[in-house]
């Protein structure tokens, strides 16, 4: 799979250099890589904020969700797309974050939203080191195992502590909406959709500049070829640490934006059914493109939706219909990852060149 | 590559800084929304919510109490509907997932604009969207969980309780232990979360000084069980009182018998549902040495619903006639009807508040309300108490031969969920015949 | 002492069926190098099968017998309809694909059966310190992994296996036929994980019921190393044995966290697991 990546990557860039002498096109792509992917954050929030205040109450939630899951399934792409390491632990990262959130808003009041923000940032991308550091030497499944009781076991932590982290019952609190003085204009649940694209956004710009770098070289190298990357004189297992603290700390981040838009840290939404849920998003969206993480997000918010709405278009009985969501989305899966081995944004891009070729 | 990454993490705190500059955590107390409203009412329909666990691990022990819901507002719906509306009553699936519960609640109110939310299932659950619930002016009536924070009218005017709640139903039958096994070895066998602390609290009131044994159980880890009850019979507990789900009932008596271990066991309501346990047991009981009503004969339970068992009972008899013509498949179970009485009393509720019906007269028409049945114990849904099913009686479960029922050692009794005394709470209650629930 | 021994031996009855998986998973892992989310799946509805057979006929056995048969055969169409087709491409394809086909059956199971609770019977009498059933779990892996060895040691097929998924080019050269042996494989991985389904299942039969002990049996696989099936028996054992232990002195909400710290303690000593002989690997 690597090799058809990189086989995929090289005309893609030569289609980017002969762009670049022509039109509007070729002074985007003259831009530098940082503001280039500020411009796009900045007009996708935009498009969250016009989405948002057409729409009702509702669909600004799930913009709100689809938002966070991204900024989720993101992280994981760039620990699993990009440095190859394989990951099903990731929830727990997002247990953790919401879990710092809770614990600010509920200990420290006064604290500002970025502060606790980038709090959560900081215990995941610490969280992340430890574990990195913990499964560096590991490889393929064993990782996989390893974060797999990652993802069910650290949310037993909540039930050890049930003074400090509320037990199986969790914790819950409220937090600021809209502030007094657009109250007129947007209501809590659009305000709240907007600040978590922009965190997500701003998160996603930092993540896309970073895998274009030299780090974002090196984790593709030692994706493709670990030992050529060790000979390369690339430093492997600082590396792959760096790659599953940043993931953790995007992971984290989402836990913090689902924590500050629900008002609610429960050990029983960090099952291992949601850490499974976001790896295959990850490969349903398609491996290897920050945009897979955004095709995978919205199948994690909409498939089931959608499977429930067939389900009740249909007709059927309780115990069918009551499962029909779930074999909805495991058949989507299978029929995506069989039939487009790189996901949706496989099958788009390949859409793409298919209609530029003509 | 550094000095770019640097840069960002800097414009991220900056720009984070400059979206809320004062703490996340201050919020005014929401007010609550405007009641002289009929949202989900029409000329012939009121719609009603709910939120349970239709899949997942949670589901197996709760799927019945909507199937009982639903074949009540059926019957209703059959006799006429309240007032010529039928009522249409949407169950939302959240797998006992907070954030699933959340959603699904936000989507009941805004999406399918729900009249009142009748029953969501749950303490994890339930409780995050008590709040939203209260702010949106959406009446939060009957919450299917006995902890303690549905009844607080002064921070959620608008969410009534309905299942007695765990501490003073724990008191209960703490007392009634410590007078009738003054020289019992008392064991405690409980879910390890507020189930489990909120019960414990109740019964150590009485209880405290006769406890030779304390074992929590993990609703995840049931593998764990045999040695808690091993853990048990070692420290010679001779009576065990169990808060738990049905499923760890089930589990707790089938390994005691599996140890040859045979302590009084006194189980809270939540757990003794005698049906549920029976129907989980009947694979072990196959066997003439062990039968099931062997295993579960002589257990005395805490209760404040009429319970399959009760067969004279009027209101048993006639839930169990809607069960067979309305109810999904499988026999009539006490979790059945609890779902049952929950419509039952939701469409008494709503007759109440007159033919035109708003907010405001539902939450009025419950807080005037006599509440005379179907429950077996006293009701509050006050101006000033919210706290559902105000006490419990207690039964034991008792088969000889080829004959089962329930035996009544203790008529219902009320207390607080403070150190208050516990009083009788007798009433007069009224039959099926008396309730206008329909026209 | 007592709750000690009752602790031991209920670690052991609980680690052999985390072995049964743990066991299924390596022969699968052996045979394709894909880690079998699916496994559990099929297991359920194997066991669900028997128990409709159960209650049709009334004989367990029957019913047995019934779920260790359509457990090979789950196993041998997932492999020939689902598998074969990504074989060869990243193995997060093999992973995902055997995801999607958990979430397919689990929910199929629940549409057809409902998501309520069964009672589910022991295959011999549970009563007693250690109960028949419990000895019975016990020697059932104990045959299994003992007639595994036996087939991999002393026979054709056994040997044919071997070949194809350790050398598939040089093992197709010399006439075996490869993809018949990966089937072989997950076939009999999969009566292997019916046969755990069928220990695990008592005393209460729902779509969830076997959530727990694949998250135990995926840690023993690893634990042991995914390369012995006697490791993922071993690793099986260990982890039910020390577990138990865990819930017993320390809490039984720190199981799932005691599984964690087991886990990374083993692998950051031998990172290919407890009994997977190191060899300089190629890259």
């Amino acid at each position: 799979m690597a090799s058809s990546l990189r086989r995929k990557q090289a005309p893609a860039a030569a289609t980017a250099r002969a762009s670049a002498r022509r039109g509007p096109a070729g002074l985007w792509n003259s831009l530098p890589v940082l503001p280039r992917h500020l411009l796009a954050a900045l007009a996708a929030l935009a498009l969250v904020a016009v989405l948002t205040s057409v729409t009702d109450g509702l669909t600004a939630l799930r913009v709100a969700n689809v938002g966070y899951y991204l900024l989720a399934v993101a992280g994981l792409q760039l620990l699993v797309g990009f440095s190859g390491q394989i990951s099903l632990g990731n929830g727990a990262f997002m247990f953790i974050g919401a879990y710092t959130t809770a614990l600010m808003v509920l200990y420290t009041p006064m604290a500002p939203l970025a502060v606790v923000m980038l709090a959560a940032v900081a215990a995941g991308c610490l969280a992340g080191m430890l574990v990195g550091a913990a499964t560096a030497r590991l490889h393929g499944p064993y990782l996989a195992g390893a974060t797999l009781a990652l993802a069910v076991g650290l949310p037993a932590v909540a039930l050890r502590f049930p003074d400090l982290l509320g037990g199986s019952n969790g914790l819950f609190f409220s937090l600021r909406g809209a502030p007094p003085a657009l109250s007129g204009l947007v209501s809590d649940s659009q305000w709240k959709a907007l600040v978590v694209w922009f965190v997500v956004l701003l998160a996603l710009v930092v993540l896309a500049t970073t895998s274009r770098g030299r780090l974002g070289r090196r984790m593709r190298a030692i994706r493709d070829d670990e030992a050529a990357a060790a000979t390369a004189g690339i430093p492997v297992g600082r590396t792959k640490v760096v790659a599953f603290v940043i993931s953790a700390g995007c992971g984290s981040l989402a836990g913090a934006c689902q924590a500050y838009l629900l008002g609610t840290a429960t050990p029983s939404s960090f099952t291992l059914a949601l850490s499974l849920s976001l790896l295959a998003a990850l490969v349903l969206g398609g491996l290897g493109s920050l945009w897979g993480a955004l095709w995978g997000a919205l199948a994690l918010v909409y498939l089931e939706l959608a499977g429930e709405e067939l389900a009740h278009a249909m007709g059927l009985g309780s115990n069918v219909a009551n499962n029909a969501p779930v074999v909805f989305f495991g058949v989507i899966l299978i029929v995506i990852v069989m039939a487009w081995p790189l996901g949706v944004q496989g099958a788009l891009s390949r859409l793409g060149r298919s209609l530029r070729g003509r | 590559m550094r000095k770019p990454t640097a840069a960002l993490a800097g414009a991220l705190a900056l720009a984070l800084l400059a979206t809320s500059c004062s703490g996340a955590g201050q919020t005014e107390g929401g007010g609550v929304g405007d009641l002289d409203v009929s949202t989900g009412v029409t000329d012939d329909t009121v719609v009603i919510g709910t939120h349970q666990p239709l899949t997942g691990p949670a589901s197996a022990g709760y799927l019945s109490i909507s199937q009982g819901a639903t074949a009540m507002f059926d019957y209703i719906n059959a006799q006429g509907g309240v007032h010529g509306r039928r009522i249409d009553y949407r169950v939302q699936d959240d797998v006992y997932d907070p954030t699933q519960t959340i959603e699904v609640t936000q989507e009941l109110v805004m999406g399918e604009e729900i009249f009142a939310m009748l029953g969501g299932l749950g303490t994890p659950t339930h409780s995050k969207v008590v709040d939203y619930l209260n702010e949106e002016g959406v009446p939060d009536v009957f919450v299917s969980s006995g902890a303690l924070m549905w009844n607080n009218p002064e921070e959620y005017p608008l969410t009534y309780g309905y299942q007695v709640d765990y501490t003073k139903e724990a008191k209960i039958l703490g007392q009634y232990v410590a007078e009738n096994f003054p020289d019992a070895k008392v064991g405690y066998f409980y879910q390890n979360d507020d189930v489990g602390t909120d019960s414990q609290a109740g019964l150590d009131q009485y209880l405290a000084d006769m406890v030779v044994s304390d074992q929590r159980y993990e609703a995840t880890a049931p593998e764990a069980v045999a040695t808690q009850i091993a853990a048990l019979k070692e420290d010679g507990a001779d009576l065990v009182v169990c808060a738990c789900i049905p499923s760890f009932t089930a589990l707790g008596v089938l390994n005691a018998a599996g140890q040859d271990y045979h302590p009084q066991w006194v189980v809270s309501s939540i757990g003794s549902d005698v049906p549920t346990l029976k129907n989980l047991l009947r694979e072990f009981g196959e066997s003439d040495e062990l039968p099931v009503e062997a295993m579960l004969n002589g257990m005395i339970t805490s209760g404040y619903l009429p319970a399959t068992n009760m067969e004279d009972d009027p209101w048993t008899r006639f839930y169990q006639e809607v069960h067979e013509e309305y109810g999904a498949e499988g026999e009539l179970t006490n979790t059945t009807i609890y779902g049952m009485v929950q419509a039952t009393m939701f469409a008494r509720a709503l007759k109440a508040a007159g033919p035109e019906p708003t907010r405001q007269g539902l939450v009025d028409a419950l807080e005037s309300m006599e509440w005379n049945g179907p429950g077996v114990v006293p009701f509050a849904s006050s101006a000033d108490d919210h706290g559902g099913y105000a006490g419990a009686l207690i039964n034991q479960y008792v088969a000889e031969g080829d004959e089962e029922g329930l035996e009544e050692l203790q008529g219902p009794m009320v207390t607080d969920r403070e150190g208050g005394d516990i009083t009788e709470g007798a009433f007069d209650r009224a039959t099926p015949e008396e309730y206008d629930f329909h026209d | 002492m007592n709750h000690f021994i009752d602790l031991t031996l209920n670690g052991i009855a609980n680690g052999a069926i985390y072995a049964a998986l743990g066991l299924s998973l390596v022969i699968i892992y052996q045979a394709t190098r894909v880690v079998n989310f699916a496994q559990p799946a099929l297991a359920l509805i194997a066991v669900y099968l028997a128990y409709a057979v159960y209650l049709a006929t009334g004989s367990y056995w029957t019913g047995f017998a019934v779920a260790l048969a359509s457990g090979t055969l789950m196993g041998v169409l997932a492999e020939r309809l689902l598998i074969r087709p990504v074989h060869g491409r990243s193995p997060l394809s093999a992973i995902i694909v055997t995801l999607g086909l958990l979430l397919a059956l689990q929910g199929a199971a629940g549409m057809v059966w409902g998501n309520g609770d069964y009672s589910f019977p022991y295959p011999m009498d549970f009563r007693g310190r250690f109960s028949p059933a419990g000895a019975f779990g016990l020697g059932a892996v104990a045959v299994v992994t003992l007639l595994l060895f036996a087939l991999y040691r002393f026979t054709p097929l056994g040997l044919r296996m071997r070949a194809a998924a350790l050398h598939p080019e040089s093992a197709r050269l010399s006439g075996v036929r490869v993809g018949l042996m990966l089937t072989a494989g997950w076939g009999i991985a999969s009566a292997i994980g019916a046969l755990a389904g069928m220990l695990a299942a008592p005393p209460f039969l729902s779509p969830n019921a076997l959530d727990a002990v694949f998250v135990y049996g995926i840690a023993a696989a690893v634990l042991g190393g995914l390369e012995s099936p006697f490791g993922a028996v071993a690793g099986g054992l260990l982890l039910g044995v020390g577990l138990s232990y865990v819930s017993g002195y320390a809490g039984p909400e720190l199981t799932t966290l005691a599984a964690l710290a087991i886990l990374v303690v083993v692998l950051s000593v031998r990172p290919d697991g407890l009994f997977t002989r190191p060899v300089a690997r190629k890259v």
